[in-house]
C-alpha cells in the first residue's frame, strides 16, 4: 500500500503542475483526488503517477475525483480515461466524479462516462498455421501466374485477330528501354564475369601447363550459362522491376480500369508489347554479353598468361561451335518471356496503394530470379541428356 | 415514355462475407442526370463498379439498353467512365489520352482524330492542353480531361465517380455546369456517385439513396424533394448535413 499512500506532485515552473491524492474512503474503496493543471506536455509524468496511484493489491472500487482539476487537455484526458478502462478490465469498479465545465465536456468527448468498446482480439497464428498460410500464399502466386499465362495466350489470339489492339507503337520505345539502355551495364558486368572466370581458372590451369584451356573454359561457360543468365538477372532487376512497378502504379491509380472501360484489354495493350520487347531484347543483349565475357577472358589470357591474341582466339573458336552460342540464345528467349510474364502478372495483381506496389515489385524480382535459375537448370539438364 | 437506358434488377453487392446491398432494383432513364447517394461505406462505388462491369455483382442483373449486361471484354465500349482521380494515363499527353479510344475503335484518319480530340477538349474547357502531360494539370483539369476521354467515342451514357470532390467551389460549380451542359446539349445520360450536396441539388434530377445498415435503397426520387419531405432520419441527416447527435 505504500505507493497508494504517496501524494504525487510535479512542481515544474515550466510545465503545468498536477497533484494526485489517494485516500481509502472505506475498506477496499479508494478515491483519488486529481488537482491542478493536467497537460499532455507532462503526459509521461501523469501516466506514471496514474499507474503508481493504484493501490496494490487492486481495490474493489476506485473513483477519480476531478473537482480539483483547473485545466485539462485532450491528451491528459485520454490517459485518465484509459486508466479507468484498464482498471475496469481487471475487475476494479472505476468511475469519475466531480467533473464540471470543460473537464466534463472533455470527459464525455473521450468516452470517460461509458464503457469501452470491446477490443477485437487478433490471435497471432501458431507456427504450423504460419507455415500453412505462407504455403498457401506461394501456391496462390503459382495460380496467379498460371492464370495469367492462360489469359495471355488468349490475348495473343486476340492480337493476331485484331492487330490494332496490340499497341505496337509501344514496342520500339520499350525495346530501347529494355535493350539499348541496358547495354552499358550488361557489357560491364559480363566483361567482369569473363575476366574473373579467366583469372580464377588461370591460377589452376597454369599449374598443369594448360594455360591455353582458359579460352575453352571461359568460352563455354560464358556462352552456355553465364552470358544468358547474368544478362537475364540484370534485365530482371532493371526492366522486370520497372514493369511491375509501372503496371502496379497504373493498377492502384485506376488506369487499368480506365483502359478496360475504353474497351482496350490491358494484356494486349500493356503486357504484349512489354513481353515482346524482352523476348527480342534479351537474346540481343546476351550476344553482346557473350562477346564481352569472351573479351574479359582474352584480357586475362593476354595480360596474365602471356598468350597471344591469335592463339587465344584460335583456341576459343576450336572449343566453341554455333550450338554453344545458340543454346544460350534459346535460354535468353525463354528468360525474356518469363521475366516479362512474371513482372506484368505481379504488376496487374497489385492492390493496396504504394505499399502494394513495393510488395509486388519485390515479389516480381524474387520470383523472376528463382524462375531464371530453375529454367537454366532445366535447360542444362535437358541439353545434357539430349547429348547436345 | 421510352424504355429506360439502364435497368438494375435485384442486384446484390459485396465481397467475402461483407454484403453491402441486397436485391436493389432501379431504372435510369435516357437523358437524365442520375445520382447514387449515401453515407461513406454504403457501397456507392461498388455499385458504380457493378454498373460499369468492372466487378460482377453477387446476384441480380444490370442491363444497358441495346448492349445487355455491361462487360469489359475487348471491343468498342458503349459507355464512358470518369474515375475519381481522373485515372489519365501518365505516359501519354492529354491529347493522346483522349485519342486512344478513337485510334483503337474507329478508322478515322489521324487528322480527323486530332480534330475530334481538339473539339472534345474545347467542350470541357481544356482547349490548348492537348500537348500537356496529365501531371501538369490541376485536379479539376484532370477530371475535365477524363470526361473528354470518356466522351471520345460519343457514348450515350457516362458514369462519373465523385466528379466534384476535392475541387474548390468555383471549379466544382464549373464542373456541375459542364455536366448539365453535356446532358442537355448532347442528350447524354449521366450517372454519378457523389457526396457534394451543392452539386446534387444543382444538377441531379433523380437519385437512389443507399443505406449500409439495411443494405438497401432507402429512398429514391428528386433529391430536392427528398431533402424537404423525406422523414427517414438517415436521408434527412444526409441532405441537411446534420447528425443524430447534433442540434437541428
Amino acid at each position: 500500500m505504500s505507493s497508494a499512500s504517496t501524494d504525487f506532485a510535479i512542481p515544474d515552473a515550466a510545465a503545468p503542475a498536477f497533484h494526485l491524492a489517494p485516500r481509502e474512503t472505506e475498506p477496499g474503496r479508494w478515491a483519488v483526488r486529481v488537482e491542478g493543471r493536467l497537460s499532455f506536455d507532462a503526459g509521461r509524468a501523469l501516466w506514471q503517477a496514474l499507474l503508481a496511484v493504484v493501490p496494490t493489491p487492486p481495490p474493489t472500487a476506485l473513483t477519480f475525483d476531478l473537482s480539483g482539476v483547473e485545466a485539462v487537455d485532450g491528451g491528459s484526458m485520454a490517459l485518465l480515461v484509459q486508466t479507468r478502462w484498464s482498471l475496469q478490465a481487471t475487475g476494479v469498479e472505476c468511475a469519475f466524479a466531480g467533473a464540471t465545465g470543460t473537464t466534463a465536456r472533455l470527459l464525455s468527448l473521450y468516452g470517460g462516462d461509458v464503457s469501452p468498446a470491446a477490443e477485437v482480439a487478433v490471435a497471432a497464428p501458431g507456427f504450423l498455421a504460419g507455415v500453412g498460410a505462407r504455403t498457401l500464399e506461394r501456391l496462390d502466386e503459382v495460380r496467379l501466374l498460371l492464370d495469367f499465362v492462360g489469359r495471355m495466350v488468349r490475348a495473343l489470339g486476340g492480337v493476331l485477330r485484331h492487330p490494332g489492339t496490340a499497341n505496337v507503337r509501344a514496342i520500339a520505345p520499350l525495346l530501347a528501354r529494355t535493350g539499348a539502355d541496358a547495354l552499358p551495364i550488361v557489357v560491364l558486368v559480363t566483361f567482369l564475369i569473363g575476366f574473373v572466370m579467366g583469372f580464377q581458372s588461370a591460377v589452376q590451369l597454369e599449374q598443369f601447363g594448360a594455360d591455353i584451356y582458359v579460352a575453352d573454359l571461359v568460352g563455354l561457360s560464358i556462352t552456355r550459362e553465364l552470358g544468358p543468365l547474368m544478362t537475364a538477372i540484370i534485365v530482371s532487376g532493371r526492366s522486370g522491376a520497372a514493369f511491375a512497378a509501372e503496371l502496379g502504379t497504373m493498377s492502384v491509380s485506376e488506369e487499368i480500369d480506365a483502359l478496360r472501360t475504353l474497351g482496350i484489354g490491358p494484356l494486349r495493350f500493356l503486357v504484349f508489347p512489354r513481353v515482346l520487347a524482352l523476348v527480342v531484347a534479351l537474346p540481343l543483349l546476351t550476344l553482346f554479353g557473350d562477346l564481352m565475357g569472351l573479351f574479359g577472358g582474352l584480357v586475362v589470357g593476354v595480360v596474365n598468361l602471356d598468350l597471344s591474341i591469335t592463339a587465344y582466339l584460335t583456341q576459343s573458336l576450336r572449343a566453341l561451335d554455333v550450338w554453344d552460342v545458340f543454346q544460350g540464345l534459346i535460354k535468353a528467349v525463354v528468360f525474356g518471356l518469363s521475366i516479362g510474364l512474371i513482372a506484368c502478372a505481379q504488376g496487374l495483381a497489385t492492390t493496396g496503394g504504394a505499399e502494394g506496389v513495393g510488395r509486388r515489385t519485390t515479389t516480381a524480382v524474387v520470383t523472376s530470379l528463382f524462375a531464371l535459375i530453375l529454367i537454366d537448370a532445366a535447360f542444362t539438364v535437358t541439353f545434357h541428356m539430349a547429348g547436345l | 415514355m421510352s424504355a429506360p437506358l439502364v435497368t438494375v434488377t435485384e442486384l446484390s453487392l459485396g465481397w467475402g462475407e461483407t454484403v453491402l446491398l441486397e436485391d436493389a432494383s432501379f431504372e435510369i432513364e435516357r437523358g437524365e442526370i442520375f445520382a447514387v447517394l449515401g453515407a461513406s461505406g454504403c457501397g456507392k462505388s461498388t455499385l458504380l463498379r457493378a454498373l460499369t462491369g468492372l466487378d460482377p455483382p453477387r446476384h441480380g442483373r444490370v442491363e444497358i439498353a441495346g448492349t445487355g449486361a455491361p462487360t469489359l471484354s475487348v471491343g468498342r465500349p458503349s459507355y464512358g467512365v470518369m474515375f475519381q482521380a481522373g485515372a489519365l494515363f501518365g505516359s501519354m499527353t492529354v491529347g493522346e489520352n483522349v485519342a486512344l479510344a478513337l485510334e483503337t475503335w474507329t478508322d478515322l484518319p489521324a487528322a480527323a482524330i486530332a480534330a475530334i480530340v481538339r473539339a472534345r477538349l474545347r467542350l470541357v474547357g481544356l482547349e490548348g492542353c492537348a500537348h500537356l502531360a496529365p501531371s501538369a494539370l490541376s485536379g479539376g483539369m484532370r477530371k475535365r480531361a477524363a470526361i473528354a476521354r470518356a466522351l471520345a467515342l460519343e457514348p450515350p451514357l457516362i458514369f462519373l465517380d465523385e466528379p466534384s470532390s476535392g475541387l474548390d467551389p468555383v471549379s466544382a460549380f464549373e464542373l456541375d455546369l459542364l455536366i448539365r451542359t453535356l446532358s442537355e446539349g448532347l442528350g447524354l445520360t449521366v450517372v454519378l456517385v457523389t457526396h457534394e450536396l451543392p452539386s446534387i441539388f444543382a444538377i441531379v434530377q433523380r437519385c437512389v439513396f443507399l443505406d449500409r445498415a439495411s443494405r438497401s435503397i432507402l429512398a429514391r426520387g428528386d433529391p430536392r424533394v427528398l431533402r424537404d419531405t423525406c422523414p427517414l432520419p438517415a436521408v434527412h441527416h444526409f441532405f441537411n448535413r446534420t447528425s443524430p447527435g447534433s442540434s437541428p
